[in-house]
């Protein structure tokens, strides 16, 4: 045995890479409670503080600190970089992803006119020489995908029913295994990826053989890169990780190196929590590392979580507010045979919020179920009730479909760690979707036939009998060119903008999803409730007979009021529109999946979404992900959850997001009191079935007064949960900081 | 028999132990000035609901409820619809549902017949949670516009059949949270054997945008919220900076 591996278990992991055998051979079950947990080092206050300076500064410059325009970034493009250099010794995780803290990368290969508009949007001035040679002599993937484009799929995209496409950027959501680092060394992966390489191509040179080999010999490329990377932090990673500090450090330089070369939507971290416990118990045993260490080095580790940043352009900003990377991280959980696989570092992850406060990134998901430790349940809780930094996934839906080794590869989707990677869709707008179906395909807003050109509803009361089959129609046609539009846009990534430093953490053999998305959802489920239930809907019509509102009689049932009426209605709609989705072949013979997931592009999908017939205006926000529509509910919070509840898991698998906003005087009288409400609330939510749950507590007050007073020092990391992620709360728009009021907060007269 | 439903919602975590289902009884004669749900007044209004349809959407919660939640039956002023009380606790209890009643005890009094029924009510009943308004009876007919006296004698009564009760205190400033009230009030309530817990509860403002949708002048027009610190001494006062008795 490898001396790095004394006083390890197992062996198959031992022969060939296998994080899962080697954590459930090795790791420290723990269902204590808190009270072991240390306090933040003198060092960590030191560089949080330094570092908060700067993430002042930033916020005072507009949003963006630095900027790089002479260098195209890669793993080598830069010598080391510190939070300070002047007391480099004193942070234990090192590396950034530019010479300096916070500031952003050039990262062309997506697109060399998102780059530059990026640079130009904060007052720098792009490079004359890199513009030539981007232009002139490199194809990006942007040039790639509207070479491409047919008329069709350009139509759509302008009339935003598809939005938030990763045609102009990079598409993320691909985990690399960075544990694998800690785990084998770099030289070991090389090795293995070498068997790959020599044993593909027998059975003849086929597209799919010589694209692999090209993939795979840039994936070797990468891997030796990262090994020139770390040497330049003076750290040789071509071997495993001797002890925790390494083992945190080689991950680190993993995920270092996803990005520096790629600027994805979603560039997550992964699983790493019960890992990473497993060196730092063998430290405890060895007695190497105390406590106060063991957290020092997770606090250290987080905090360069916190300083991962990306050049983003303004519409780019508008789908994805308040500046997120979902360096999304995973605790919790159960393995499939059926013990805890929470740790002592599960908690030390939790507890960086407390140390450090409240923080967007990285996005902290808690993998829930009923059968976690209860002391475990009741620490998340009690840190959501502090911060309202963590977002909630159910593992008892997960697991049965992804195991016990997944991670969540953006804000809600799961994916086999080092096993699969996503192509990323972003959504369909069901609702324009709705709208085309009584206007025969032309849409509301722009006035251009974007859709086909059916028959559209003449008559002045809007039927079911009438509206369904055109619904269904024209959901068909959505579903395909959506598919398509998709296919074209991944085999660009594949070709221009390949993720070779994530995928070389990845199998060879990898499984791959495809990853769509629908936006309306609600709207469209009481909009059709409507139609089905209420007395009577009358259209009204422009001069031009155009369908431009409706006018309801009677009341009809909506979602979000555990009504099985409507919720059956949300079941149908997600389950019509999936299966469609998996009717057309999907690029790589990815498996199709769906999600109910807008991130804060509810904004925009809406100002592009005219009236409908369950009485939202035409240009406000859709109602966020599966979450009930803004003043649907009521009934309270858990009827609210019971209906997101009833939406099943097996036809969402890229998740359902709900986020929910529980005042605290309506959680309990104290804080204790309120994590164990939460505690109930959950278990009982996620007992049902349910997928994911985003909870805030603070009242609607609070974030008037953080609205109109962003100054204050107790505003500056206020943290929110949004779809799918985190933000600070001062960090988003006036109009989405409205928006976000708007939603009703659960909070009883 | 049905009942009168205002309303009912799906998660009340403050209206008894754990997580509530909370109905929200039709009709109500007391006029408290600081009221936030005047809607709930008239007798004679609500959705009617059978003991059983009402269990029926409650046990939709029953997963939240784990080991300590349940149902509480609020107001309005609960005990108007005694029988139809007792029927759905009654029935509650048969489901293994713990129940809840938050009342005022205004219509409490000695009248055999009525105390009869009240006493099976009781049977059925898992906590009361008790409003005193005020423990002044000139003040408490001000705020009210009726006497505390029954209300006061209910507590007894409960007391002495050691029926679980919470106390709830609404404070409002100028009116409810003079020091010599609050000590009066204190003085009163260790008097009785069957106090759990005291919650004082901070008046709001929320309601008074139903007193403009119903048309009804506002009677507290210009009282403000009391402050943390106001709420923090009322609570010191009431139970000597406990939470629980």
């Amino acid at each position: 045995m490898k001396t790095e591996w004394r006083g390890f278990n197992g062996v198959r992991w031992q022969r060939e890479v296998n994080l899962r055998e080697f954590i459930q051979k090795n790791y420290t079950m723990y269902d204590d409670d808190e009270s072991f947990l240390a306090g933040p080092s003198e060092a960590t206050t030191f560089l949080w503080g330094k570092l908060q300076e700067l993430q002042k500064e930033e916020r005072a410059k507009g949003g963006v600190l630095d900027m790089e325009t002479e260098i195209v970034s890669s793993l080598t493009a830069y010598g080391p970089g510190y939070i300070n250099e002047d007391s480099k010794d004193l942070e234990r995780v090192v590396g950034l992803q530019t010479d300096k803290p916070l500031k952003r990368a050039f990262m062309p290969y997506g697109g060399i006119k998102m780059a530059e508009q990026a640079c130009t949007t904060y007052g720098y001035q792009p490079s004359e020489k890199l513009h030539e040679i981007f232009s002139k002599y490199v194809k990006t993937h942007n040039d790639g995908v509207f070479d491409a484009y047919t008329d069709e799929m350009k139509r759509v995209r302008h009339n935003h029913i598809l939005t938030g496409l990763p045609d102009t950027y990079g598409r993320g959501r691909i985990v690399g295994d960075y544990r694998r680092v800690a785990l084998y060394g770099i030289d070991f992966l090389v090795a293995e990826k070498r068997k790959d390489l020599e044993k593909m191509g027998d059975q003849g040179m086929i597209d799919d053989v010589i694209r692999l080999r090209e993939e795979v010999a840039m994936q070797i490329r990468a891997l030796e890169g990262l090994k020139a990377m770390a040497a330049i932090y003076g750290f040789d990673i071509s071997k495993p990780a001797k002890n925790a500090r390494e083992a945190v450090q080689w991950l680190y330089f993993g995920y270092l190196g996803a990005i520096k070369t790629q600027n994805g939507a979603a560039m997550s971290v992964g699983r790493v929590s019960t890992f990473l416990d497993i060196y730092i118990e063998r430290d405890f045993r060895e007695g190497t590392l105390t406590e106060k260490e063991a957290q020092e080095l997770i606090d250290h580790l987080v905090m360069k979580f916190r300083m991962v940043k990306f050049a983003r352009i303004p519409s780019y900003n508008q789908l994805f507010s308040g500046d997120p990377v979902w360096a999304t991280l995973e605790v919790g959980g159960l393995g499939t045979d059926g013990r805890s696989m929470v740790t002592k570092t599960d908690y030390r992850f939790l507890h960086t919020l407390e140390n450090m406060g409240p923080s967007p990134e990285p996005n902290l998901t808690v993998l829930y179920s009923s059968r976690l430790p209860e002391t475990f349940k009741r620490y998340a809780a009690i840190i959501s009730v502090k911060t309202s930094s963590i977002q909630y996934e159910n593992d008892d839906v997960m697991r049965p479909v992804w195991g016990d080794d997944y991670s969540i590869c953006c804000c809600v989707s799961a994916t086999q760690t080092g096993k699969e990677m996503q192509f990323f869709g972003a959504r369909a707008n069901l609702a324009k979707a709705l709208s085309y179906a009584i206007n025969g395909g032309v849409d509301a807003i722009t006035r251009e036939q974007c859709g086909p050109s059916f028959d559209r509803i003449e008559g002045d009361v809007l039927t079911y009998e009438e509206f369904m089959p055109k619904f269904d129609a024209m959901l068909d046609w959505l579903a395909e060119i959506y598919v398509k539009t998709l296919n074209l846009i991944h085999y660009m990534h594949d070709k221009y903008f390949y993720e070779a430093a994530e995928m070389a953490l990845i199998d060879t053999n990898v499984r791959r999803t495809f990853a769509t998305g629908i936006a309306g959802f609600s709207h469209v489920v009481d909009s059709i409730s409507a139609i089905k239930y209420a007395k009577k809907i009358t259209i009204e019509r422009d001069a031009s007979g155009f369908a431009v509102d409706f006018h309801v009689e009677g009341d009809f049932p909506r979602y979000g009021n555990d009504d099985d009426r409507a919720d059956n209605i949300a079941v149908w709609l997600l389950k019509t529109f999936s299966g469609k989705i998996k009717k057309y072949h999907t690029y790589r013979n990815s498996e199709p999946t769906t999600s109910i997931l807008t991130i804060t592009s509810n904004i925009v999908y809406g100002k592009n979404t005219a009236n409908l017939p369950d009485g939202r205006r035409s240009g406000t926000p859709l109602a966020p992900g599966a979450n009930p529509s803004y003043g649907a509910e009521k009934n309270g919070l858990l009827a609210s959850l019971n209906s997101v509840a009833k939406l099943p898991y097996e036809y969402a698998l890229d998740g359902i997001s709900n986020t929910q906003t529980i005042s605290p005087d309506a959680l309990g009288h104290n804080d204790e009191e309120r994590a164990l409400t939460l505690v109930n609330v959950m278990d009982g939510y996620f007992d049902q079935g349910a997928h994911h749950l985003n909870v805030n507590v603070f009242g609607v007050e609070k974030l008037k007064d953080a609205m109109e007073h962003p100054e204050k020092e107790e505003y500056q990391n206020f943290t929110i949960r949004v779809s799918g992620y985190a933000v600070k709360f001062i960090d988003l728009t006036r109009e989405q900081q409205l928006d976000v009021i708007m939603r009703q907060a659960h909070g009883r007269l | 028999m049905k009942g009168y439903i205002h309303s009912v919602e799906s998660f009340g975590s403050v209206d008894g132990p754990g997580i509530r289902y909370v109905i929200f009884m039709q009709g109500c004669v007391m006029r408290c000035q600081y009221c936030h749900n005047p809607d709930t007044w008239p007798v004679s209004k609500g959705q009617e609901y059978t003991a059983e349809e009402l269990l029926d959407k409650a046990e939709r919660y029953r997963g939240y409820w784990r080991n300590n939640g349940g149902i509480t039956v609020s107001g309005g002023e609960a005990l108007l619809q005694m029988d139809f009380l007792t029927e759905l606790f009654r029935k509650a209890h048969e489901r293994q549902i713990n129940t809840c009643l938050d009342t005022s005890a205004q219509p409490f009094n000695r009248d055999p017949v009525w105390l009869a029924k009240f006493e099976e009510l009781m049977q059925y009943t898992d906590v009361v949670l008790l409003d005193i308004k005020h423990i002044d009876a000139e003040q408490h007919r001000k705020l009210t516009r009726w006497s505390n006296v029954n209300i006061l004698d209910c507590a007894h009564f409960l007391s002495d059949m050691g029926k679980p009760v919470w106390i709830r205190y609404v404070l409002v400033p100028g009116i409810t949270d003079a020091p010599q009230y609050l000590k009066e009030l204190s003085a009163f309530l260790r008097t009785l054997k069957n106090v759990e817990r005291i919650e004082v509860l901070p008046y709001h403002t929320l309601g008074v945008m139903k007193y403009e949708r119903l048309n009804i002048p506002y009677p507290l027009a210009g009282i403000v919220p009391p402050t943390p610190a106001q709420i923090k001494n009322a609570e010191q006062i009431l139970k000597g900076g406990d939470t629980t008795c």
